[in-house]
């Protein structure tokens, strides 16, 4: 590099990239984009202001049916398309968010609330890397998935996929991604309050020219992912999202033949022993419970600390907590921003009222200034909480930490597994071998040991128990979309 | 000379390594299929009840952990030393095969052998499972991330009504061999295969609780497996009207369900020993760790 550092530039912040946004989004049906056959369309707003950004259709039965039969129709020379071409579709699809990303993660912190910083950092490019990682896929199946014949293993068909508002673009990625690699074709539901970046996602697959019908982006609310779920044309069924809502669509599925696999909630545990670096564990924690306001399946809910240094713990938490900067999701020194919804808003803080009202201590130190409109919640977490308390059984789904004590790693591991959840954990401890037999004993699909929250589409994710079954990413994702 | 009276034998259920009846006292026989000889009972098998089945996933969920603790090289070994005792055994299978008439000689003695061969491949299995579907996954950070196989936990399987050796050992085993444990149910109409294989199951060292077979009526049964909360995965190979009653099951605690076509032919042994066969009844679990100082 030439030059002095008095040459230096500072990069562009991504908020300076101006985004459009059109007044009406129409369903992504067969490769172009229709009106929906009621007319209807509904507001989706930024939840940082209030603000209406777009107006987005709501589709209905009719408009499923005619999804549904374009992904049927294409599906038939999709997974006949030799796979080393299905494989530069999908490159092709990582390159153009790759290029785009910074009107993407925008538009994805507009339309959820989510810091800048982490849909820049976190949410775009993870969801470019799962096209990446799985477009390579596409001429390799028959490696990790041998058949008689030698053959590439077949595809299990037409695919409803349903996303949660959490993680819009990426979970539309975890989806689409290895259900293409592997010759299906889709019809995708993102959530209502968070269609925006699908619905880019669909313009990027014009872009691209993938065939129409391969991939059908559906929008509205609960109706049309019932409409979904019950189509008698869809093999599959894939959800991300509520216990409650995965336990409606298994019984909605009993007595097809539909396969089904389901990404639901957590109550995740977080173990910090004594022998751990304690501030890189406070880091862990920070990430673990506030990243994306709390709003994550896997988030660490449940801080179970060492008793000889839960004092310790706990002050440099409040320490930490009271440091988060909370407002304006689009400035990037941001660290907490807006909660997605009012609905959930108000659950949140449901939750908090039902922590103070058993009896557990509420340590909310954070006094950032919080903009005038938008649905914000400060980060908190609670001290005294016993294992019945309903804030350390229920997924909250929010920045609301239920912090506990044990003495022995057999308390920890027992105290970890008091849940019928199991989807993540994480362990803080200096001692390798004392980390992996706690990975050992605890019943998740996901350990982290000195880190929390990672992601990577070559490493499988998914629940053990009520948190789900099916894993995405890596080997055993793309077995979920094998016949 | 007066012919000598045959003992019908009752066979009683395998529970925690026990033979006990059902608690509700309750026998059927077991008849002959062939016309000639309707309706004669060749023996009788115990009705299990509700109560079995809740006592039975009590013994199954005791046993568990420990089971999926000991090594895989363990419950090889065990496997193997099963297959060694029903390669003992060959001439009884074969007549509990034949004995309600539904199979003749040569596709019972098809069968016994191609069950061993299948005991056998399972054995083989238990080591091996992790480094084919599991391993390490090429994460793009400074982490040592792997993903490997655990034992969901205790799994309910309901044999087929045909293939009543073959198929129940094809359906029970990948469990056994993956450190679940299992309450089985035999096939209804021809109970005695699986029963012999129950007599089989201490001598071959399996540890009590880890094989649990019940008999009795599916019409009781389905509905108390699919409601049950503390069954982790199910395999099935049932009626239509059974298969959503477990479908339905699913939502209650989200047991994992492998359901398998009633009409399968289990003879086709390559396809029912490859790792798909443990689906249903195992979990990929992924560990991440720091790598740096």
């Amino acid at each position: 590099m030439t030059g002095s550092a008095a040459n230096w530039q500072y990069a562009p912040a991504p908020e300076s990239t101006k985004v459009e946004i059109k007044t009406q989004y129409g369903l992504f049906i067969d490769g172009a984009f229709r009106d929906p056959m009621s007319g209807r369309f509904f507001d989706t707003i930024n939840p940082a202001t209030e603000a209406p950004l777009a107006r987005i259709a709501e589709a209905d039965g009719r408009d499923v049916d005619s999804a549904v039969q374009a992904a049927r129709k294409a599906l038939k020379r999709w997974r006949r398309t030799p796979a080393i071409e299905r494989a530069k579709y999908l490159y092709r699809i990582a390159r153009r968010i790759q290029e785009r990303a910074r009107e993407l993660a925008v538009l994805e912190t507009m339309n959820n609330g989510k810091p800048i910083r982490e849909t820049r950092d976190e949410d775009v490019p993870l969801a470019a890397a799962h096209f990446f990682h799985h477009a390579g896929w596409c001429d390799k199946l028959h490696f990790a998935f041998p058949t008689s014949d030698g053959k590439h293993p077949a595809s299990v068909g037409v695919c409803g996929q349903i996303i949660p508002w959490n993680f819009p673009l990426l979970m539309a990625a975890w989806k689409i991604a290895p259900a293409l690699a592997c010759g299906n074709t889709v019809v995708l539901k993102p959530a209502e309050t968070t269609s925006l970046t699908a619905l880019r996602l669909a313009e990027i697959l014009q872009e691209v020219d993938l065939p129409p019908g391969v991939v059908n982006i559906i929008t509205g609310g609960g109706e049309s992912g019932r409409e979904i779920v019950a189509h008698h044309d869809i093999d599959k069924i894939a959800f991300t999202g509520s216990t409650e809502v995965g336990r409606s669509i298994a019984t909605s599925v009993a007595g097809t033949k539909k396969r089904l696999t389901l990404e639901l909630g957590g109550k995740s545990p977080n173990i910090i022993f004594a022998d751990a670096a304690i501030d890189q564990a406070i880091e862990g924690v920070v990430s673990a419970i506030w990243a994306n306001q709390g709003q994550v399946c896997c988030a660490g809910s449940r801080l179970l600390v060492e008793e000889s240094v839960a004092d310790e713990v706990i002050a440099k938490l409040r320490h930490r907590m009271k440091s988060l900067r909370v407002g304006d999701p689009l400035d990037k020194n941001t660290d907490v921003g807006a909660i997605n919804s009012r609905a959930q808003l108000d659950r949140i803080e449901h939750y908090i009222k039902a922590g103070i009202a058993e009896g557990a201590a509420h340590n909310a130190h954070n006094d950032v200034a919080l903009p005038p409109k938008g649905f914000w919640c400060r980060p908190c977490f609670f001290t005294g909480v016993q294992p019945a308390h309903t804030i350390a059984r229920e997924e909250i789904f929010g920045p609301v930490l239920a912090v506990m004590t044990f003495r022995t790693p057999d308390e920890a591991v027992a105290r970890a597994n008091n849940t019928m959840y199991g989807l993540s954990a994480g362990i803080w401890t200096s001692r390798g071998s004392k980390a992996y037999e706690i990975a050992r004993q605890i019943k998740a699909g996901v350990i982290w040991c000195n880190t929390f929250n990672q992601f990577d589409p070559a490493a499988p994710f998914g629940g053990y128990r009520e948190s789900g079954f099916g894993r995405e990413g890596g080997r055993s994702g793309l077995a979920a979309y094998l016949a | 000379m007066t012919n000598r009276a045959d003992i019908t034998k009752t066979w009683k259920l395998f529970i925690g390594g026990a033979y006990p009846r059902s608690e509700s006292g309750r026998v059927a026989p077991v008849v002959h299929a062939r016309k000639s000889a309707a309706g004669i009972a060749v023996a009788y098998a115990a009705q299990a009840s509700r109560k079995d089945l809740r006592d039975a996933v009590e013994a199954a969920r005791a046993a568990q952990e420990k089971w999926a603790a000991s090594s895989g090289y363990l419950r090889g070994q065990i496997l193997y030393r099963l297959a060694e005792v029903l390669e003992g055994r060959r001439e009884e299978l074969i007549e509990a095969i034949r004995v309600s008439g539904r199979v003749g000689k040569g596709d019972a003695r098809r069968e016994v052998v191609a069950a061993i061969d299948t005991t056998v491949s399972f054995a083989g299995w238990t080591d091996k499972l992790d480094c084919v579907v599991g391993g390490r996954n090429p994460v793009s950070g400074p982490f040592h991330c792997f993903s490997q196989v655990e034992a969901s936990g205790v799994v309910a399987v309901f044999a087929p009504e045909e293939s009543s050796l073959l198929g129940f050992l094809t359906l029970t085993l990948p469990a056994i061999a993956c450190g679940c444990s299992v309450v089985a149910v035999a096939s209804s109409a021809d109970p005695l295969p699986a029963l012999v294989v129950a007599e089989c199951a201490p001598s071959a060292d399996i540890p009590a609780g880890v094989l649990n077979l019940l008999t009795g009526s599916r019409d009781e049964l389905v509905p108390a497996v699919a409601s049950h909360r503390d069954i982790d995965a199910v395999v099935a190979s049932v009626n239509q009207e059974h298969a959503k009653t477990l479908q339905l099951g699913v939502s209650e605690n989200f047991k994992r369900l492998r359901l398998v076509d009633p009409n399968a032919d289990f003879m086709k042994n390559d396809i029912w020993t490859t790792p798909r066969a443990f689906d249903a009844v195992t979990e990929i679990k992924t560990t991440w760790h720091t790598v740096g100082s």
